[in-house]
């Protein structure tokens, strides 16, 4: 069984009053989709979920940034989207820091990886991330793989089961954020980056948690 | 443009035996380019056309960002072996041309507002010339487009359509192109019917033009069966 695959263009269904998501746009009372994408369609709302593109940040996302550059009050940081998002001195760090008189190197510096969440987005896509959140941490050692940002719903999978059967069979520290970057320490880290590259291939097919499961197994 | 003399066609067949209303053998692929966030070949003969997509990516250096709005930038170029005497790879004035009018025919169908202050870049790489090259260009690039996940109105469909020895044909070859009595390059969203390119070069009556272009439309829109072919193949289940 397979969803439905629309390509842009392609006239998705007739709108009848309906809330517009995500990916399409309306002319004359019927609903088109934007992007290559899978249809999600239900009495109150029409969207697309897409197969491709890049990441734009959303407000709450929690997200894998690495830091490009160290300023005077705060850092910049790549979190894989054509915006370099800022994240600043007082989101960051709990102690009073005399800026005049410290350099900020000194808690994160230019190629250090965190977990962090979006906090603010305006519509000219200024981005800040910010670190007071109870999972925003800093990220030590460990690899960091990159994956279709639309794609992140499935390799948690509904309430974390995908994700949390790839950590349970391969032993691994798992971090994905909304953005594509997943993180991964210690255990069958190769089994692991497998399971997952399978998962964005496949992201399209129904069952795939079975899947995985019996190729985890082997 | 008109030369005489030379004989297309003969017994109702061109030279390369196709019938006047005939689209050559045509391939399409994606993919084809790792690195790139979509690329595509499309293959009109022995035409060969390379597109890659990258971006939406940041813009720099930063006073030709857009702060409403994403810009497009396409780049068409011809690699020095694709015809007969070498050519040399340096933009000339056709290419660029022919990038402004890629550019022209992709923009008002992209959703560029969506992504303000960044770039998508269009590379095409035409590899193998013989003729309708800018067309074969277009249609790589719109599938390239929609691999790369880039948001639009519809896909781009184009094709070729002229006049030789009197007739009027689909889909020039190098040959024909350079003993048209004319010849017009056209692009349409194929479901919507409206049209992103139109040049014409030669001499054609109104009525010889109306009808090329109900025949590049339909041609145009053969295109676009192939072109959706090919972007579902990837998401098929096995």
């Amino acid at each position: 069984m397979q969803r439905k695959v629309v390509l842009p263009g392609e006239q998705i269904e007739e709108r009848k009053g309906r809330k517009l998501g995500s990916n399409v746009y309306p002319e004359n009372d019927n609903v088109f989709s934007k992007v290559l994408g899978i249809t999600k369609v239900n009495e109150n709302e029409i969207s697309v979920i897409p197969l491709a593109g890049v990441y734009l940040p959303r407000i709450g996302d929690g997200v894998i940034g690495k830091i490009l550059e160290v300023e005077i009050s705060g850092w910049s940081v790549d979190i894989n989207s054509p915006y370099i998002a800022f994240l600043h001195l007082a989101e960051a760090v709990d102690e009073f820091v005399d800026t005049s008189r410290t350099d900020l190197s000194r808690y994160f510096n230019i190629g250090d990886v965190i977990f962090c969440k979006i906090s603010k987005v305006t519509t000219n896509k200024v981005v800040q991330v910010s670190m007071v959140d109870r999972n925003a941490k800093k990220l030590y050692k460990g690899n960091m793989i990159k994956i279709t940002p639309s794609k992140v719903p499935r390799i948690i999978g509904k309430d974390g089961s995908m994700i949390n059967l790839i950590k349970n069979k391969t032993g691994c520290e798992i971090i994905v954020g909304q953005n594509g970057v997943v993180w991964l320490k210690d255990g069958n880290k190769t089994k692991a980056i497998e399971a997952i590259l399978a998962i964005e291939k496949k992201s399209h097919i129904i069952g795939l948690t079975e899947k995985i499961e019996k190729m985890l197994g082997e | 443009m008109i030369k005489k003399g030379i004989k297309l066609i003969k017994n109702g067949k061109r030279i390369d035996g196709r019938l006047a209303k005939q689209l050559r053998d045509m391939e399409m692929k994606i993919d084809v380019i790792s690195t790139a966030d979509g690329s595509a070949k499309v293959k009109f003969g022995n035409t060969i056309a390379i597109a890659s997509v990258r971006g939406p990516r940041a813009l720099f250096p930063r006073h030709l960002q857009e702060s409403q709005t994403g810009i497009l930038r396409c780049k068409y170029a011809m690699a020095p072996f694709s015809v007969d005497e070498r050519k040399s790879p340096a933009p000339n004035r056709r290419s660029i041309e022919i990038s402004k009018v890629t550019r022209l025919a992709l923009g008002p169908t992209t959703f560029l507002e969506d992504f303000p202050k960044t770039v998508i870049d269009v590379f095409i790489e035409i590899i193998q010339a013989d003729g309708s090259t800018r067309v074969a260009g277009i249609n790589a690039s719109s599938i390239a487009l929609t691999s790369a996940g880039v948001p639009m109105r519809d896909l781009v469909s184009a094709c070729s359509v002229g006049k030789i020895n009197g007739t009027l044909v689909v889909d020039l070859n190098g040959e024909e192109d350079n003993n048209s009595e004319a010849d017009v390059a056209f692009a349409i969203l194929p479901s919507k019917d409206e049209v992103t390119l139109l040049q014409m070069d030669g001499l054609l009556t109104k009525d010889e033009l109306i009808e090329l272009l109900n025949l590049a439309k339909d041609s145009c829109k053969k295109i676009c069966e192939l072109q959706k072919g090919v972007l579902r193949e990837k998401y098929k289940s096995e």
